[in-house]
């Protein structure tokens, strides 16, 4: 049961992550692209713990952690060099 | 007593898939860009939470071993999730008021009535002018 639902999730998240691959290419605004990016960290996010449900593996919590980190960053920086022209001043 | 939480683990798993693929069709459907904004933060959040719920469920019945730590990136999304909307809108209001090479999506709000939408960190002073100056 449960790994019908962990398949049946995993192909939901792929085609979100599709969607968001549209918004991405589509923009039209430079916010846009930064918005698409975000939501695809997320759903990779998600996508990585439902393989470590799929998998019984305790591993991919921490590369999900880390992808949270490092999601998070980026897109503040994105949007830090859109309003200032720089990342650290 | 296994049967259920296996139902309940499956159910958790699907409500979160189902909301994560909601959140990016609001993300390419929605009109424009402040629009697009709720898809994501919410609904994505929401579907991240169920695959954490369900894998904290899944680890303690089946695992073998009961901890919160999934917890963790639960809580640190949902801390990080309105800042970096907030970031991305003022990038978007000041690509569009300051800069004036965003699209012409919906009109926004109108601002309060001593100040224009802030984006630069001077209290939307130069937006104000500019919208007075046009």
């Amino acid at each position: 049961m449960i790994e019908v639902a962990v398949t049946i999730a995993l192909g939901c998240l792929g085609l979100a992550m599709a969607l968001n691959l549209v918004r991405l290419l589509r923009g039209p605004t430079a916010a846009d692209r930064i918005l698409a990016l975000d939501t695809m960290v997320i759903n990779a996010i998600a996508f990585i713990i439902l393989f470590g449900i799929g998998q019984m593996s305790a591993i991919s919590f921490e590369a999900a952690l880390l992808l949270a980190m490092v999601g998070f960053v980026g897109t503040v920086a994105y949007s830090k060099f859109l309003l200032r022209g720089d990342i650290v001043e | 007593m296994p049967i259920v939480l296996d139902l309940l683990i499956a159910l958790l798993i699907l409500t979160g898939g189902a909301f994560a693929l909601i959140g990016s069709w609001g993300l390419v459907r929605l009109p424009s860009l402040m629009m697009r904004l709720h898809g994501p933060t919410k609904a994505t959040t929401l579907g991240v939470g169920g695959c954490l719920l369900a894998s904290m469920l899944h680890f303690a019945v089946h695992g073998g071993r009961w901890s919160a730590h999934e917890l963790l990136i639960a809580l640190f999304l949902f801390v990080t999730a309105p800042i970096s909307a907030n970031m991305i809108a003022k990038a978007y209001l000041h690509r569009r008021n300051v800069l004036r090479d965003a699209e012409e999506g919906a009109p926004l709000p109108p601002a309060p009535p001593h100040a224009g939408w802030a984006t630069f960190g001077d209290g939307g002073t130069a937006a104000k002018r500019d919208d007075q100056g046009r």
